[in-house]
Parts: structure tokens; sequence; C-alpha cells
């Protein structure tokens, strides 16, 4: 199955215990499905367990991209988590290896 | 008045390169060069230097970074602004100009004041993130409020050479010199939101021109080990053109630009600034040219009533202990490893964390297929109270040398304080910044 890394690219960014999570499309053809298939409850089940709150999706199409604000996401903030990555700039990643459906 | 003005993003965090910055003063034809070197940490951090020694509190790497750009800046008439004065400015501004004299360089430095609001915080208001008042984050070791551009433009003109602030918004830092030269109004919201955009595209730096960005084979990025800073060519009405100096590693593409104008922005309809709510959503990016890229149409409203406040807070301790295992069964060894740590200290420590590097540290599982790792690291971390039991976490790490699973190797432990930073938010009226000039003639100014 396609993943979402053959059509997009993603960067993480960080706000106390938010993370935002960029994602853009590599072609604007391709927008139309990134923003059919990977809505915010797509997103919130692929990251079950990692992104502990609600997820709000933002639409930017002159952009091709879809900015995804999801909080309680960082072990309680990026100042006093024990993670490694505790800013979840990795979290860009996780988001890529979500399964497209054609 | 000028019809394009050209500004340079020279550092997007303290620990940043200080090549980069020279190579883009010297043959950036830059206007001003910017620096910004405050993370959401950093200034408590510099707070507790400053507790220490009061002459200290700046950027740790102050005189490195002044010692390396002030002949440049010299030679090339380009003026630097950035807040690396940290939690101390008066202080980065002495220093600055103890540099200059050594170097038999005349400069002037304005020093911006008035962010450190520590002794105006109301203990009972909550903190944002949590809704807990503020005197449950205890001890408090600073506090600071964003300043906006506004609270910059006596400074710069004051003709200073250097503007030296502690925290003041990213974007800010940028739109202060804009504001200064083509005198942008605080009411000139259109004009204040595209230098935002242009300042929030310019403050990571190299994140514009390929840092950050690069994925072989998907996001290819040429010359990364001598990654350019981008600067921006920015018209009187506030759009832009952002590029780097020609010659440099990495690449400014529509890809780059769009992954760095989104980054952080937690509502691209509202992103605020003390100095306006810029709505990017209506920005387009268009390609002009190898490494160039057309910036236009960002939104403005209002900007805040009240300005966010930085708090910072001691939060204990953090243990941490590694070991590695490798070859047939490593997985299971280090889960054993684990599981031995966690039954010797789940007594002391409630709050284990274990991660098993190269399987689930990251993400708590993989996403991809089943492939056995070759090599697994054990990674133990715990919050405590104090350094000692922070260092007992470690020590049962390292005692799984001799009494743990079969070869495991090359550990490592570690203790650390650790800061926490909540965020509250205060009436402007109640923040006054100020400027200080420290200045520096030059011996034969002297001899006059």
């Amino acid at each position: 199955m396609p993943k979402l890394y053959e059509l997009a690219h993603c960067r993480a960014g960080d706000k106390g215990n938010t993370s935002t999570l960029s994602l853009i499309a590599y072609r604007a053809e391709d927008f139309p499905l990134l923003a059919r298939k990977v809505t915010a409850v797509a997103v919130a089940q692929h990251l079950e367990g990692i992104v502990r709150g609600e997820i709000r999706r933002f639409e930017l199409p002159q952009l091709r991209a879809l900015q995804f604000v999801c909080e309680d996401a960082l072990g309680g903030g990026v100042t006093t988590s024990l993670a490694l990555d505790a800013h979840g700039k990795s979290l860009s990643s996780a988001l890529l290896e979500m399964d497209i459906p054609r | 008045m000028r019809d394009t003005l050209r500004l340079g993003g020279g550092a997007g965090f303290a620990g940043d390169r200080l090549d980069a910055p020279v190579d883009l003063a010297e043959r950036g034809e830059l206007d001003y060069l910017v620096l910004e070197c405050l993370a959401e940490r950093t200034i408590a951090l510099a707070q507790l230097r400053r507790r220490r020694d009061p002459a200290t509190g700046y950027d740790a790497r102050l005189a490195e970074r002044i010692e390396s750009l002030l002949p440049v800046l010299a030679r090339r008439r380009v003026r630097l602004v950035g807040n690396f004065g940290a939690a101390n400015p008066l202080a980065a501004a002495d220093a600055i100009v103890a540099i200059a004299k050594r170097l038999e360089l005349p400069v002037k430095v304005a020093a911006v004041t008035g962010d450190d609001v520590l002794d105006l915080l109301d203990l009972d208001t909550p903190a944002m993130e949590s809704g807990v008042p503020l005197s449950h984050y205890a001890p408090i070791v600073s506090a600071n409020a964003y300043l906006g551009a506004e609270a910059m433009l006596p400074a710069l003109a004051s003709g200073a050479d250097i503007v030296v602030t502690g925290r003041v918004a990213d974007p800010s830092l940028f739109v202060a010199p804009l504001m200064h030269e083509y005198g942008w109004a605080p009411d000139h919201l259109e004009r204040l939101a595209r230098g935002t955009a242009v300042g929030h595209l310019l403050e990571c730096a190299g994140q514009l021109c390929g840092g950050y960005f690069a994925d072989p084979g998907r996001k290819d990025v040429p010359g990364m080990a001598n990654l350019g800073f981008p600067y921006a060519d920015v018209a009187p009405d506030g759009n832009a053109i952002v590029s780097k100096v020609a010659g440099t590693g990495g690449q400014i593409t529509l890809a780059t630009a769009t992954e760095q104008l989104l980054y952080e922005v937690t509502d691209p309809h509202g992103y605020l600034t003390p100095d306006v709510t810029a709505d990017f959503s209506s920005v387009t990016l268009t390609e002009a040219g190898p490494d160039r890229i057309a910036v236009r149409g960002a939104r403005g409203r209002a900007r805040p009533e009240q300005l966010k406040v930085s708090v910072g807070y001691l939060a204990g301790y953090v243990g941490e202990g590694e070991i590695g295992y490798a070859g047939a069964g490593a997985l299971a060894r280090a889960q054993l490893a684990a599981e031995i740590v966690r039954e010797r200290l789940a007594h002391r420590f409630g709050d284990l964390r274990i991660d098993l590097i190269g399987s689930t540290s990251l993400h708590g599982h993989a996403f991809d297929a089943d492939e056995r790792p070759y090599e697994i690291r054990l990674r133990v971390a715990g919050r405590t109270r104090s350094r000692e039991d922070a260092m007992v976490i470690g020590d049962e790490v390292e005692a799984l040398y001799t009494n743990g699973p079969a070869g495991g190797g090359g550990a490592r432990k570690y203790a650390h304080e650790q800061i926490g930073i909540v965020s509250t938010l205060l009436d402007r009226s109640r923040v006054a910044s100020a400027v200080t000039i420290r200045e520096w003639k030059g011996t034969h100014a002297e001899a006059l």
C-alpha cells in the first residue's frame, strides 16, 4: 500500500505540549487526495498513543499544505518531558508512515 | 525612502553555526544582520548564570559571535540586531564594548531592557498550559515578557551599530528594522503582517535554506556542509524575496520555504506576535529564480492586547542511564535488562521511562515492518528531586555490566537539572521597555 511519504513531505514543530505537523504535497495534483485521505480523524488514529489531545487541521491549498495542530503530544511539554525527542521533532517521520489507499 | 531593504538571518538558536553569519555579512550586501539566539529555556538558564555572576547572563557564545562578526560588520557597514542579551542585555553591551576596544573597532551598542518581569508576576495567575496557578511552579527563576518591535525602535533610532535585546518575539527582531527604515506605524497591520512572515521565514536561519529538510532520494539538498544562511529583500509594502548568497550550499525552493512558513504555527489564520495578528493563510510563495522565492500577501489584524510571558522554574532533576546490546536476541536482552532495572528502582522512582533505542524509543512502537534490529540501546530515565537521586538511575544501569544480561556494553550515565517553562499573560501597560547606550568611540576620539 502506498505510504504518505511518497506523496508529501512533513516538518514537525513544537509549542509547549503542542506539536505542529506541516504536511506538504510534492505535486500540486496530489493535494486533493491528501485533503481527502489525511483527515484529522485519520491522523489521530495513526498517531494513537502519541498524540493524546485534540487534533485540528487547517487547509492551505495555495501552499498545497495541511497543517495539523496536535494538543498534548509531547509527554507533558518540551521542557519537562523524559522523552529523548522531547520536541517531537521526529513525529514528522511517524506521520509520513501513514498508509494512503488510492 | 529606500525602495528595498536587505535583512539577513544569521542564527536560528544559541548553538547555531558561527561561520555562516560571517559569510552572510561579508558577501550578502546586507543592511541588517539579525541573530535569533533564545529558545524557550535559554533565558532561564542564562538567568541562573546571572545569579551566580551578575556580569554574565547573556548568550554564552557572545564573545565568539561578536569577535568573528565585528570586523566584517564594520567593514561592510551592516547593523547587527539580536536577542543575544538573553537575561542580561546591559552586561552583553558592556562585553561587546570590551571586545570592540580590544579589536580597536569603534562601536555604539544599544541595549533593550524591560522584558524581565519577574517582579511583576502575580503567582495566583493560572499558567496558560495547565490552568494551574503559577505558585504551583516553584521555585520560579525567570519571567520574561515577549517584547515587540516597538520596544526596539528607540534603539534603532539612536544610530547604534548593534542592538542587543533579551526576550523579544522572534519575528519582531526582523520587523523592527523594517518599521524603523520604512516608517511603518503600529497600525500598518498589513505591512506588519508581511514583515512578520518574512521574519518567521528567516528566524531559523539555515532551516529556510534546506537545513532540517534533506531526505536522500526524496528531498536531496546539495552542499549541506556549507549550508548558506538566508536573507530577504523587503519592499516598503512588506512583500519580499528570500534568497541566499551565491556559492553557498543548500537551496531555497517552494518546498523549503513552505516548511519554514508553517513551522511551529499553531494557527495559520492568526499567528500572534506583540506587533500584529498575522494571517499566513493568504500568503503566496512563488519561484523568482534559482534559490529565490517571492513571499507575498500576508494579512494583518490587531495585535493581542496582552503580552505573553515565559516563566522558567526549577523542575527537579533527571537521571539517565544507557547500555547497548547486539546480535541475536539483542532486543530480548535489552528488554530483560529493562525489567531488572525497573524491578530494582520501582520502589524509589514511580515514573521511570524505558526506551529501546533502535526500536521504540521515539514513538513507542515501530510504524514500519518487522525487521529485527542488529543492535538495541536501552535507556532508562526518571525524574527526581535531587542530583544524588538522579545519579542512582544511571548507577543501576551501569550495574548491568556484572549483574544484567549477556553482552551489555557502552554504559553511560547522566544527571542534570531540569528547567520547566510555563506561560502567562501580562497587560502591555505594565511592561516598560528602556534603551541604554554603551559606546566606544576609538582611541583617536579619546585623544581628542
